[in-house]
């Protein structure tokens, strides 16, 4: 396994994804049909559900990192014996915060609501991950391309964020409400900001390999996108908490950075119609597909995130279902697609190619599933969210009429995420089972 | 763009975050509304509400799950109040499930949900939209 630890984090990451999307679907069935399924209730679920898929966020890019690392950077691991630790102190952890759940021991908060403690090793095995990947990549002659660059952000503000979310246990931070809810969305929107770190780190990673031109990553528009990137990592949270009273330049400040974010919009769009025209007939097709599609989610989520972050649209939807849009659409439609087409890209890699025609066309199918479910389910979030805003502060309705106005797009809402769900299995299921015959092997 | 301007770059916004860091840790946050009301009690109701995951369907400045309403203001909100929110937690309803919560933890419970209405207001409701897309909180509710 000592040689194969990449791929065996991508297959972990896979199973994550697969469990968490099941307590995912589970939990939005019980957001509208309360006592459904009565024997994991939902504040159980819901922090499975979200546990478990931001494993798989990480666990596939770091596994993606460790596997593209020595295989096409010229850059052997300092450490596999290393590799191997924190892949086996993650597996340990993960069933004991998962136990936790199951047995509703709690203590923690929003994303991390296992008991702190727990926190420990998971912090020790990112100090060990972080000092792997760096006494590997110094080993680097020359410019860094701007993967390495990102990783390497992605790791470092990871841990700094990590422990700063943690900063409550201190009554310092604990006893003033305002306080520690600036800092907790501080560490959070800056932790997002580092998983996308490694995500964008990934795709571009990606996309220089399929195109096979090197000078992509090290050009200045990339590095000129990578400071912009890390600029809104740093200072671009605030958004997250501007009804909270705290002074007014916290806010002032995240907003105007927030717009800087146009600037990424509107290349996007000078890009677009090149990016899509190299969609066709590729020799990595499914790894490029899964990447266009990241694209057009790109575009829809940033015009999402930009509106939300100007203070007055965000005082109706903060609080609504179009922050859970926000959130599914880049956690969905730009992460996961993005780390699918690592996947895809690492599986064809290890079959030599030799990807069966049947299955290739049954990822086809879950991709078209699965993006077209995404839709759905954002748009239905976004209206439910849109009109919980204006009957709450318009119309100044109580919970419960708000929650029953709502209900029939909460349904549909739930729907389609098991159409997700779906499509999820039909495109994971065919490279989960060729890297279990793969480890098998080894 | 040479390595070095792109290391300077990257440690001079380094730096300027953890100056950042450091107000919003200090200054940024000082005032807090409610501290005349940050009990024992509610210290301890603030950990129980971590302790059961109330933020899984619960949220406090409309932050947390959607499941059921914003807690911020319940205490002063007309018509609810400390009864009628002890009620809620003693029994549950059939979407919130019954914690089996002792009386002391209820009112724990009950006195951190006291300070956090104290604090602010959650959600907004009256306010002014200016020129440049902020916002104009009013006082009066
Ligand atoms: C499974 C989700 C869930 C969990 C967990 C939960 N609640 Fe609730 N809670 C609800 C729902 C839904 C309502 C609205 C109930 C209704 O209208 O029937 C509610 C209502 C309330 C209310 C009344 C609010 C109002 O404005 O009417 C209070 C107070 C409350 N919950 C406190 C708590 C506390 C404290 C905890 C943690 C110990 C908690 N809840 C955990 C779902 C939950």
């Amino acid at each position: 396994m000592k040689k194969e630890v990449g791929v065996f984090f991508i297959f972990l990451s896979i199973v994550a994804l697969l469990a968490g999307m099941l307590f995912g679907s589970l939990s939005a069935f019980q957001f509208v049909f309360p006592g459904f399924f009565d024997l994991l209730p939902f504040f159980k679920n819901r922090p499975l559900h979200v546990s478990l898929v931001v494993s798989w966020i990480f666990l596939s890019a770091i596994g993606g990192i460790y596997y593209y690392l020595p295989k096409y950077c010229n850059l052997p691991l300092f450490s596999r014996k290393m590799a191997v630790i924190h892949i086996w102190l993650f597996i340990v952890t993960g069933l004991l915060i998962l136990t936790c759940y199951l047995f509703g021991k709690f203590g923690g908060r929003e994303y991390w609501e296992f008991p702190a403690i727990l926190a420990i090793p998971i912090f020790i095995s990112w100090v060990l991950f972080a000092f792997n990947y760096f006494k590997t990549v110094f080993k680097k002659i020359g410019q860094w391309p701007v993967y390495l660059w990102m990783w390497a952000t992605g790791i470092c503000f990871f841990l700094f964020t990590f422990t700063e979310s943690y900063l409550w246990v201190f009554p310092y931070f604990r006893d003033n409400l305002i306080r520690d809810l600036t800092v907790q969305w501080k560490a959070y929107g800056a932790l997002t900001g580092s998983w996308n770190m490694l995500v964008y780190g990934t795709a571009i990673f990606v996309m220089e390999r399929i195109k096979g031109d090197e000078t992509v990553a090290k050009s200045k528009l990339a590095f000129w996108m990578y400071f912009l990137g890390l600029t809104n990592l740093l200072f671009g949270w605030a958004h997250h908490i501007y009804i909270v009273p705290t002074v007014p330049w916290i806010r002032y400040l995240a907003y105007a950075i927030s717009m800087t974010e146009l600037l990424i919009l509107s290349k996007i769009i000078w890009n677009w119609k090149s990016s899509l025209e190299q969609a066709k007939k590729d020799y990595y097709f499914l790894p490029f597909r899964f990447l266009v599609a990241s694209d057009v989610w790109i575009f829809l989520n940033l015009i999402l995130a930009i509106l939300i972050s100007i203070p007055a649209v965000n005082v109706y939807t903060h609080g609504t279902h179009i922050t859970v849009a926000h959130a599914m659409g880049s956690a969905i439609g730009i992460n996961t697609m993005i780390l699918l087409s690592s996947v895809l890209f690492i599986i064809n890699d290890v079959t030599k190619f030799n990807f069966p025609k049947i299955q290739k066309n049954i990822i086809r199918a879950g991709f078209w599933i699965t993006n077209i479910s995404l839709l759905t389910f954002l748009t239905f979030l976004t209206i439910a969210g849109a009109e919980k805003g204006i009957l709450v502060i318009e119309n100044k309705l109580s919970f419960r009429a708000i929650m029953q106005e709502i209900s029939p797009y909460l349904i549909s809402f739930a729907w389609s995420g098991l159409g997700i769900f779906i499509g999820l299995i039909m495109t994971t299921l065919p490279p989960l089972i060729a890297m279990f015959q793969y480890l098998k092997k080894k | 763009m040479s390595t070095k301007l792109k290391r300077f770059v990257f440690w001079g916004l380094f730096f300027l975050f953890i100056i950042y860091g450091f107000f919003i840790y200090t200054l940024g946050t000082e005032n807090d509304g409610g501290k005349r009301f940050l009990t024992e009690e509610a210290k301890r109701g603030k950990l129980l509400f971590q302790e059961y995951n109330c933020t899984s369907c619960h949220q406090l400045y409309g932050l947390g799950g959607y499941m059921g309403p914003d807690l911020t203001n319940v205490i002063s909100d007309p018509g609810k109040g400390e009864s009628y929110v002890k009620s809620f937690i003693k029994n549950g309803t059939p979407q919130m499930p019954n914690f089996h919560l002792s009386e002391t933890d209820v009112n724990a419970l009950t006195e951190y949900l006291n300070y956090v209405d104290k604090t602010g207001i959650s959600p907004v409701r009256n306010f002014e939209i200016r020129y440049d897309g902020t916002i104009m909180q009013k006082a009066i509710q």
